[in-house]
Protein backbone atom coordinates (compact mmCIF):
# COMPACT_ATOMS: atom_id res chain seq x y z
CA UNK A 1 0.00 0.00 0.00
CA UNK A 2 2.77 2.77 0.98
CA UNK A 3 4.82 1.14 -2.43
CA UNK A 4 1.69 2.21 -4.33
CA UNK A 5 1.92 5.69 -2.88
CA UNK A 6 5.20 6.24 -3.07
CA UNK A 7 4.96 5.30 -7.02
CA UNK A 8 2.12 7.34 -7.42
CA UNK A 9 3.93 10.17 -5.46
CA UNK A 10 7.00 9.67 -8.10
CA UNK A 11 4.78 10.03 -10.92
CA UNK A 12 3.52 12.98 -10.10
CA UNK A 13 6.67 14.72 -9.28
CA UNK A 14 8.15 13.45 -12.68
CA UNK A 15 4.99 14.90 -14.53
CA UNK A 16 5.96 18.37 -12.96
CA UNK A 17 9.24 18.38 -13.00
CA UNK A 18 8.29 17.78 -17.31
CA UNK A 19 5.51 20.81 -16.99
CA UNK A 20 8.62 23.33 -15.71
CA UNK A 21 10.87 22.35 -18.50
CA UNK A 22 8.15 22.92 -20.85
CA UNK A 23 6.91 26.22 -19.23
CA UNK A 24 10.81 27.16 -19.57
CA UNK A 25 10.55 26.98 -23.09
CA UNK A 26 7.31 28.06 -23.79
CA UNK A 27 6.62 31.09 -22.09
CA UNK A 28 7.88 34.72 -23.60
CA UNK A 29 9.48 36.00 -20.47
CA UNK A 30 12.60 35.62 -18.17
CA UNK A 31 10.24 36.89 -15.70
CA UNK A 32 7.43 34.18 -16.76
CA UNK A 33 9.57 31.19 -17.22
CA UNK A 34 11.17 31.94 -13.49
CA UNK A 35 7.50 31.74 -12.20
CA UNK A 36 6.60 28.97 -14.10
CA UNK A 37 9.96 26.31 -13.77
CA UNK A 38 11.11 26.99 -10.61
CA UNK A 39 7.69 26.52 -9.07
CA UNK A 40 7.00 23.24 -10.73
CA UNK A 41 10.29 21.77 -11.06
CA UNK A 42 10.76 22.46 -6.86
CA UNK A 43 7.37 20.52 -6.61
CA UNK A 44 8.65 17.51 -8.61
CA UNK A 45 11.79 17.44 -7.03
CA UNK A 46 10.46 17.46 -3.70
CA UNK A 47 7.69 14.29 -4.67
CA UNK A 48 10.17 12.55 -6.40
CA UNK A 49 12.22 12.72 -2.33
CA UNK A 50 9.03 12.06 -0.63
CA UNK A 51 8.87 9.27 -2.86
CA UNK A 52 11.98 7.68 -2.43
CA UNK A 53 10.93 7.92 1.63
CA UNK A 54 7.66 6.32 1.53
CA UNK A 55 9.68 3.30 -0.42
CA UNK A 56 12.34 2.95 1.72
CA UNK A 57 10.98 3.78 4.90
CA UNK A 58 13.45 4.79 8.02
CA UNK A 59 16.47 3.51 6.39
CA UNK A 60 19.48 5.85 5.88
CA UNK A 61 18.68 6.13 2.55
CA UNK A 62 15.09 7.09 3.08
CA UNK A 63 16.17 9.40 5.50
CA UNK A 64 18.88 11.14 3.13
CA UNK A 65 16.16 11.35 0.54
CA UNK A 66 13.67 13.96 3.22
CA UNK A 67 17.09 16.11 3.85
CA UNK A 68 17.72 16.52 0.51
CA UNK A 69 14.15 17.19 -0.07
CA UNK A 70 14.07 20.04 2.94
CA UNK A 71 17.08 21.18 1.64
CA UNK A 72 15.43 22.05 -1.86
CA UNK A 73 12.68 23.50 -0.45
CA UNK A 74 14.21 25.73 1.47
CA UNK A 75 16.92 26.54 -1.07
CA UNK A 76 15.15 27.00 -4.36
CA UNK A 77 13.13 29.94 -3.73
CA UNK A 78 15.97 31.58 -2.56
CA UNK A 79 17.56 31.15 -5.68
CA UNK A 80 14.25 32.12 -7.58
CA UNK A 81 14.27 35.36 -5.62
CA UNK A 82 17.78 36.32 -6.23
CA UNK A 83 17.35 35.87 -9.52
CA UNK A 84 14.25 37.42 -10.27
CA UNK A 85 15.79 40.29 -8.11
CA UNK A 86 19.10 40.51 -10.39
CA UNK A 87 17.37 40.36 -13.61
CA UNK A 88 15.34 43.51 -12.81
CA UNK A 89 18.72 44.90 -11.31
CA UNK A 90 20.39 44.02 -14.90
CA UNK A 91 17.50 45.28 -16.66
CA UNK A 92 16.00 42.52 -18.55
CA UNK A 93 13.41 43.67 -20.40
CA UNK A 94 9.46 42.50 -19.92
CA UNK A 95 7.49 41.04 -22.70
CA UNK A 96 5.23 43.41 -23.89
CA UNK A 97 2.06 42.36 -22.76
CA UNK A 98 2.95 42.95 -19.15
CA UNK A 99 0.09 44.81 -17.32
CA UNK A 100 1.58 46.11 -14.15
CA UNK A 101 5.26 46.72 -13.37
CA UNK A 102 5.83 48.42 -9.68
CA UNK A 103 9.39 48.42 -9.60
CA UNK A 104 9.88 50.15 -13.11
CA UNK A 105 7.11 52.47 -12.21
CA UNK A 106 9.12 53.40 -8.33
CA UNK A 107 12.12 53.75 -10.27
CA UNK A 108 11.15 56.21 -12.55
CA UNK A 109 9.45 58.49 -9.97
CA UNK A 110 12.47 58.48 -8.11
CA UNK A 111 14.28 59.59 -10.85
CA UNK A 112 11.72 62.47 -11.56
CA UNK A 113 11.90 63.45 -7.84
CA UNK A 114 15.53 64.09 -8.10
CA UNK A 115 15.13 65.92 -11.28
CA UNK A 116 12.57 68.15 -9.55
CA UNK A 117 14.63 68.88 -6.93
CA UNK A 118 17.46 69.84 -8.98
CA UNK B 1 11.52 2.49 -14.75
CA UNK B 2 13.72 3.72 -17.81
CA UNK B 3 10.63 5.95 -19.01
CA UNK B 4 10.87 7.73 -15.76
CA UNK B 5 14.52 9.01 -16.52
CA UNK B 6 13.95 9.16 -20.10
CA UNK B 7 11.17 11.96 -18.94
CA UNK B 8 13.47 13.46 -16.90
CA UNK B 9 16.25 13.76 -19.26
CA UNK B 10 13.74 14.87 -22.46
CA UNK B 11 13.35 18.38 -19.72
CA UNK B 12 16.80 18.80 -19.53
CA UNK B 13 17.16 18.79 -22.87
CA UNK B 14 14.37 21.56 -22.86
CA UNK B 15 16.77 23.01 -20.49
CA UNK B 16 19.38 22.85 -23.16
CA UNK B 17 17.52 24.58 -25.84
CA UNK B 18 16.65 27.62 -23.41
CA UNK B 19 20.30 27.95 -22.51
CA UNK B 20 21.49 27.82 -26.32
CA UNK B 21 18.21 29.80 -27.59
CA UNK B 22 18.24 32.23 -24.43
CA UNK B 23 17.46 35.99 -25.94
CA UNK B 24 19.84 37.35 -22.37
CA UNK B 25 21.82 36.65 -20.02
CA UNK B 26 19.27 35.66 -17.23
CA UNK B 27 17.51 33.46 -19.19
CA UNK B 28 20.60 31.33 -19.68
CA UNK B 29 20.87 31.24 -15.27
CA UNK B 30 17.26 30.51 -15.16
CA UNK B 31 18.15 27.37 -17.44
CA UNK B 32 20.97 25.95 -15.67
CA UNK B 33 18.75 26.76 -12.29
CA UNK B 34 16.72 24.40 -13.40
CA UNK B 35 18.60 22.02 -15.14
CA UNK B 36 20.67 22.03 -12.02
CA UNK B 37 17.26 20.78 -10.22
CA UNK B 38 16.47 18.41 -12.50
CA UNK B 39 19.95 16.90 -12.27
CA UNK B 40 19.15 15.86 -8.76
CA UNK B 41 15.87 14.57 -9.44
CA UNK B 42 17.68 12.28 -11.71
CA UNK B 43 20.34 11.42 -9.43
CA UNK B 44 18.32 10.50 -6.55
CA UNK B 45 15.65 8.35 -8.88
CA UNK B 46 18.92 6.21 -10.36
CA UNK B 47 19.80 5.45 -6.46
CA UNK B 48 16.23 4.22 -5.94
CA UNK B 49 16.15 2.22 -9.50
CA UNK B 50 19.67 0.81 -9.47
CA UNK B 51 20.05 0.57 -5.48
CA UNK B 52 23.37 2.21 -5.05
CA UNK B 53 22.58 4.40 -1.63
CA UNK B 54 25.66 6.45 -1.88
CA UNK B 55 24.15 8.09 -4.94
CA UNK B 56 21.90 10.17 -2.52
CA UNK B 57 24.64 12.03 -0.75
CA UNK B 58 25.65 12.78 -4.71
CA UNK B 59 22.10 14.14 -5.06
CA UNK B 60 22.74 15.94 -1.97
CA UNK B 61 25.92 17.58 -3.08
CA UNK B 62 24.73 18.43 -6.21
CA UNK B 63 21.47 20.26 -5.00
CA UNK B 64 24.03 22.64 -2.89
CA UNK B 65 26.53 23.21 -5.63
CA UNK B 66 23.82 24.25 -7.79
CA UNK B 67 22.44 26.59 -4.97
CA UNK B 68 25.41 28.01 -4.71
CA UNK B 69 25.94 28.41 -8.35
CA UNK B 70 22.88 30.28 -8.98
CA UNK B 71 23.37 32.73 -5.69
CA UNK B 72 26.91 33.78 -7.69
CA UNK B 73 24.97 34.24 -11.29
CA UNK B 74 22.23 36.17 -9.42
CA UNK B 75 25.13 38.81 -7.43
CA UNK B 76 26.60 39.07 -10.63
CA UNK B 77 23.77 40.25 -12.67
CA UNK B 78 22.65 42.73 -9.97
CA UNK B 79 25.99 44.01 -9.07
CA UNK B 80 28.32 43.12 -12.91
CA UNK B 81 31.12 42.09 -10.38
CA UNK B 82 31.59 39.40 -7.44
CA UNK B 83 33.66 41.40 -5.37
CA UNK B 84 30.93 42.39 -2.50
Amino acid sequence: MISSIGWIIIWIGVFFDLLGAIGLVRFPDVYNRLQASTKCVTLGTFGIMIGIFLLKGFTPMGIKALICGAFLLLTSPVAAHALMKGSLHFGTKMWKGSVVDKYGEDKLGGEQIEKKEK
Amino acid sequence: MSIIISILAIGGFLCLYRIYRGPSISDRAVGVDIMGILFVGITALSALFYDLPYLIDLSITLALFSFIGTLALAKYLEKRSLDD
